[in-house]
């Protein structure tokens, strides 16, 4: 079902909407509003004919066949996704305008019927929706599973796309988007998730591209399969277009539930605050002896992040891509946060500019949402390199900086070990309006390193080794940025939770305002 | 104090009550290990490989010079066996805290200890005394004793450098294994060859001697339980001894103490056959592991009593003096996993510790805590769990009691194994012997059963938190959509999926109590919902219950009744091929590659052999098959679940 199945999940707001024909739907206790249906009376039989044949799809044959794929039909997804019961259908009775090339009229675009290609009529439909739920301010949920444009409409399905690709961009920022691409997303129809704020993928059910395999073959003479150039590994893995792959349909919807759990329903709506059993004064022991002594050792920043958040509840955004910043959600003391951290565990935790790309996308998703962010940094820097110098780190490591410097939501920094050159400026640094920003023991804020800074200072000259211990005492610790106040204070690092806490309940009515303009502009 | 872990911080306890100041040495991966924050002070010996720090012994000469140390206690492994070192410290007139280099020698060495166990009048086992040279004389030996026999190293200790052989082929591969494993672990490759007691107790005598010829025995230990020759559970008294033979035992272990004029604590093994007969096995010239049990039925401080020793001062009591009170039991909790083979190796970070502490008659030996590495290095024990009671079945229903308490997150343990062990019938009953584990799990450990009613009970009890954890997650704070919520549901379907059989459960609530039908049968599930605790205690059907929750089971799935149902159109992944697949069971050292891409291999054949903590363990081909192409080389370490071997 191309795009077809578009929940609006409202918010308080939208009941003063409420009129007969509307009802509330729950999702996770979170209201759920969908327009309800303009039932014709008088023709009550034909009415139920034509629900009972749209309740059908594409029939019991087409049915089978998309279980025979390992997927689920439309409407078994929604009723998996949704509170039971809470799902009520718009737009049931739309009929597509096309009976060339011996379609055949038929209701809703269920991917069981016409494998879900897109129609005019279909885009209709979910224009009327996203329409609806940026009036409420309720998050839009696509479920995608679609063959491309309908070819026999021709260009009133192109006029289609562009319709939702256009409220796509002017729902970004005022309600959250997320995509599940639950099966072939081909041709024009891969922008609208690309517009939307997160696109997850089901693992060997889904594909993403712009062109299958034989058009490619055909064009570049390359052979590819359909998973190889568009499957979940390789947008998890290899392009970072998808933010996360799942293992099938339930286990998606099922996630995709707890993942709406963090977020707020629009921009205008505080971060969820849920009932929280971890004491947000828990202090994590652990963390005192983690860092290695040795500044070359990895450890794995994942080990920090899920001891301080509640329940160790952690959900990660594109776990498998640039590894060497991990973004994600998580709460604390009930309340959502971001959280952005460099991985000494991958490639040194240096910033390149996959990982650039790949945090600034989350903290600019945060701030547009209200949402606090709590950032772990150790970082030797950016990657040197003609690979990455080509490939412009210069003007894609500048969108993490502008993303952090922009931001105005609670910025709480721990810097754990290194905090080196233009990197420590970029990772939520005190100079960016960081709003706490505190060292652990074993912070190191410096230029670079020792080895490297006296290289330089001493070139050629003898006595590097005295000259290196020297820096070390000198600058490879905290107190040269303690002491000019660009870190607010030394924490033990086992008191960070209750630390964290603390501040963001102070910060809850943080305030802060960016200078009038049309509309910033990020170095893309 | 030359030694790391639990037994450096056991030391130091003792030490500290002593008023005597301490140094701990590390290796450079131990420096932020709870010894080494306990001591007063520190010095670092080396990297973590053993033989460049611990086993170090230049370099702890030099922790003793720079320190000033005026005697070192060696604890248990390391150097605590090493006559050398003893030596050496006696040459800078430092004391040994520990027998003198000649007990060391004449015990250490198990030919010559045999010896002069025969001629203290103390049993022995018949067996060959003298060096095996090679593995063809190996066998010759082996057929003059009788099958089985033992091949072990003869500088040998622990289980480590020891085999067990049926037949000539068996005696040839032993001999093999058990010479390198010597090699690696006490740099000696000498062995020797005795009679394998079949199905024999392991009991072992505790004594304690000073320096001016008084000697006592302090009751025995049974170590029965064991895993590839390593002791897993232990206890004080045996319920196998009756007083004439404890008598007997203890009077031998003496005289063997008094013959080769032996100070300090040490312990005499035997190994004790069906009908009481017992024989000497070997003497440890050292601090056991297990001896917190002995100090809990004794009242002794075993270190405190090596130290005074030491020191020169006379022995405080008499053999009447020495009682047995209670009944004590150690479990070794290690960091290994207990469904390969009892217990193979576990790496990793523990990232929740809550050691039983609060319950009455509980102690726990470690030397680890939140957040410590369990690293391949070392060995992967986390603590000695120790519990006493006035009867043993008051200890044995504490040890239960302190290992459901026990919160172990991030590394995989042992602690279901030895959960098993202690409420086993045959355990309780006392009737076991160094062949229990694979008597009573003969296909290799698979986890508790469960019975009927327990898994009535983990159903309701895993339905009823699933509801609490969804309700909770409905319930936004200070949020206008909150009271959207039409209406609190009270009735839930669920279906659960465990060990692979589905259930219908019917849920439903009032207050803190949920009521699970399952089967027809309802079960009433009531607590207080922490959902953040490791430990949840409920209570079931008025029954309280403890439910340890782990992050997650594979063989549970808990799914509504609607997901449930669809579930069932999910393909099954397919899972690879593991048949023609070569994986690390554990993270080790590969010692040696004996394929290359090309040859054919047969079934069962070795393909190579990987080192973790000092074992060796034989990585065997799966099928018959050629080698498509191998994936490791000899020397490179590998961590668990990486990719050895491939075959076609």
């Amino acid at each position: 079902m191309a795009l077809c199945v578009r929940a609006l999940l409202g918010s308080a707001a939208a009941r003063s909407l409420a009129s007969p024909g509307r009802s509330l739907l729950p999702l996770r206790g979170r209201t759920l509003t969908l327009p309800g249906l303009r039932c014709a009376s008088t023709v009550q039989q034909r009415v139920e004919l034509k629900r009972r044949k749209a309740l059908e799809g594409g029939g019991e044959k087409r049915t089978e066949a998309q279980h025979a794929r390992g997927k689920l039909t439309a409407r078994e997804r929604v009723a998996l996704l949704l509170d039971p019961d809470s799902f009520t259908e718009l737009d049931m009775f739309v009929e597509h305008r096309c009976s060339d090339f011996g379609m055949e009229a038929d209701h809703n675009k269920d991917f069981t019927v016409f494998g879900g290609s897109l129609s005019g009529a279909h885009a209709q439909k979910i224009c009327k929706i996203m329409d609806q739920a940026m009036t409420v301010g309720a998050p839009v949920i696509g479920l995608n599973d679609s063959g491309g444009a309908r070819i026999q409409e021709g260009v009133e399905s192109l006029a289609g796309y562009a319709d939702i690709f256009l409220r796509n961009v002017m729902a970004s920022g005022v309600v959250p988007q997320i995509s599940m691409i639950m099966g072939p997303c081909a041709g024009g129809a891969v922008y609208s998730p690309a517009l939307t704020d997160f696109t997850f993928m089901v693992k060997d059910t889904s594909y993403l591209f712009i062109t299958g395999p034989d058009v490619v073959k055909s064009v570049t003479n390359e052979d590819v399969t359909q998973e190889e150039l568009g499957g979940a590994k390789t947008h998890t893995s290899v392009s970072g277009v998808a933010h996360r792959a799942f293992e099938n349909d339930i286990d998606a919807l099922l996630s995709l539930r707890d993942f709406f759990n963090f977020l707020p329903l629009s921009n205008k709506d505080p971060p969820p605050v849920t009932e929280c059993h971890d004491p947000s004064d828990r202090l994590v022991p652990g963390l005192d002896t983690l860092v290695p002594f040795e500044t070359t050792k990895a450890y794995d920043m994942l080990d920090i992040v899920h001891s301080i958040v509640d329940e160790r509840d952690f959900f990660e955004i594109m776990p498998n891509y640039a590894k060497n910043i991990v973004v994600g959600f998580a709460r604390m003391n009930g309340r959502t946060v971001g959280i952005v951290g460099n991985q000494p565990k991958v490639a040194s935790g240096c910033l390149d500019i996959n990982s650039s790309v790949k945090g600034a996308r989350f903290v600019r998703f945060c701030d547009a949402f209200n949402i606090p962010i709590i950032t772990f940094v150790d970082v030797p820097g950016f990657l040197p390199g003609t690979a990455q110098e080509y490939g412009g780190i210069i003007r894609h490591g500048a969108k993490l900086l502008y993303a952090f410097a922009e931001a105005t939501v609670p910025k709480i920094t721990i810097i754990t070990r290194k905090a080196y050159g233009g990197a420590y400026d970029v990772m939520s640094s005190k100079h960016l309006r960081g709003d706490v920003n505190y060292a652990w023991p074993t912070a190191e804020v410096a230029v670079m390193g020792a080895k490297g800074a006296v290289q330089i200072i001493f070139r050629g000259k003898e006595n590097q080794a005295e000259a290196e211990a020297e820096y070390v005492e000198k600058f490879a610790n905290p107190f040269p940025a303690a002491v000019r106040g660009f870190v607010d204070d030394i924490i033990q690092p086992s008191t960070t939770r209750l630390r964290i806490c603390r501040d963001l309940d102070v910060l809850a009515s943080k305030k802060q305002t960016n200078p009038w303009k049309k509309h910033a502009n990020i170095p893309l | 104090i030359a030694n790391r872990g639990e037994i450096a911080c056991r030391v130091i306890k003792t030490c500290k009550k002593m008023g005597i100041k301490t140094v701990a040495v590390h290796s450079d991966v131990d420096s932020s290990a709870v010894h080494v924050k306990m001591a007063d002070e520190a010095f670092c010996v080396g990297p973590a490989p053993t033989s460049k720090s611990y086993l170090n012994m230049d370099a702890i000469m030099e922790a003793i010079r720079q320190t000033g140390a005026q005697a070192v206690h060696p604890g248990y492994g390391f150097l605590s066996e090493n006559k050398e070192f003893a030596r050496r410290l006696a040459a800078d007139g430092v004391s040994f805290i520990g027998p003198d280099t000649h007990a060391i020698q004449a015990m250490g060495d198990k030919i010559e200890s045999k010896l002069i166990a025969k001629a203290a009048k103390v049993n022995t086992i018949p067996g060959f005394d003298g060096v095996v040279k090679n593995a063809e004389e190996a066998v010759k030996i082996a057929g003059e004793i009788g099958y089985p026999v033992m091949i072990k190293a003869s500088a040998g200790g622990g289980g480590k450098g020891m085999r067990i052989a049926w037949n000539d082929e068996e005696t040839r591969e032993g001999f093999r294994f058990s010479s390198q494993e010597a090699a690696s672990s006490f740099g000696d490759d000498r062995l020797l060859i005795e009679k394998y007691i079949d199905n024999p107790r392991h009991i072992e005598i505790q004594v304690l001697a000073d320096k001016h010829g008084n000697a006592l025995w302090l009751n025995e230990r049974e170590c029965s339980i064991q895993r590839r020759n390593q002791k897993v559970v232990e206890e004080a008294p045996s319920t196998f001894l009756d007083p004439v033979t404890r008598r007997a035992m203890g009077e031998q272990a003496v005289s063997l103490a008094k013959a080769v004029k032996y100070s300090s604590a040490g312990t005499v093994e035997f190994l004790v056959d069906s009908k009481k007969n017992f024989y000497f096995l070997e003497m440890n010239t050292r601090l056991q592991v297990e001896h917190p049990i002995t100090e809990c039925i004794t009242g002794l401080d075993l270190v405190q009593q090596m130290i005074r020793v030491a020191k020169g001062y006379k022995l405080q009591h008499k053999q009447e003096d020495i009682p047995i009170n209670g009944w004590a039991i150690e479990s070794r909790v290690y960091a290994e996993d207990p469904y390969k083979s009892f217990g193979l190796p576990s790496i990793g970070r523990l990232s929740q510790y809550e050691e039983p502490l609060n319950l009455p008659g509980v102690r726990v030996d470690s030397g680890i805590q939140e957040g410590s590495d369990i690293s391949i290095y070392y060995d992967p024990m986390i603590s000695k769990l120790v519990t006493y009671g006035s009867t043993r079945a008051e200890a044995l229903k504490k040890m239960e009691d302190a290992l459901d308490n026990y919160v172990i997150r991030g590394v995989t343990h042992n602690i279901p194994l030895l959960r098993e062990i202690i409420v086993h019938p045959r355990f309780i009953s006392g009737d076991i012997s160094t062949n229990f584990l694979p008597e009573v799990y003969p296909e290799g450990f698979k986890g508790h059963p469960l019975a009927a009613g327990e898994q009535r009970e983990l159903l309701a009890a895993a339905a009823a938190l699933h509801v609490a954890a969804q309700l909770r997650s409905q319930r936004f704070l200070g949020q206008q959509r909150v009271s959207s919520v039409p209406q609190e549901r009270r009735n839930w379907e669920l279906c659960v999926e465990l060990d692979k059989r589905v259930h219908m459960l019917g849920v439903s609530r009032s207050g803190n109590s949920y009521t699970v039908e399952i089967d027809g049968e309802k079960v009433v599930v009531s607590g207080e919902w922490n959902l953040a605790s490791a430990l949840l205690p409920l209570t079931i059907n008025g029954v309280p219950i403890l439910l340890s929750i782990q992050c997650k089971t594979q063989n549970l799935l808990l799914l509504s009744k609607l997901a449930a149902s669809l579930n069932k159109l999910m393909p099954e992944k397919i899972p690879e091929d593991t048949s023609s697949i070569l994986r690390s069971p554990m993270p080790g050292t590969v010692v040696a590659v004996s394929v290359k891409p090309g040859d054919t291999v047969a079934e069962g054949q070795e393909i190579c052999v990987i080192e973790a903590m000092k074992m060796q363990n034989s990585m065997t081909a799966a099928k018959t098959a050629k080698v498509k192409s191998v994936h490791c080389t000899a020397g490179e370490t590998v961590g668990e679940g990486d990719l050895l071997v491939e075959l076609e």
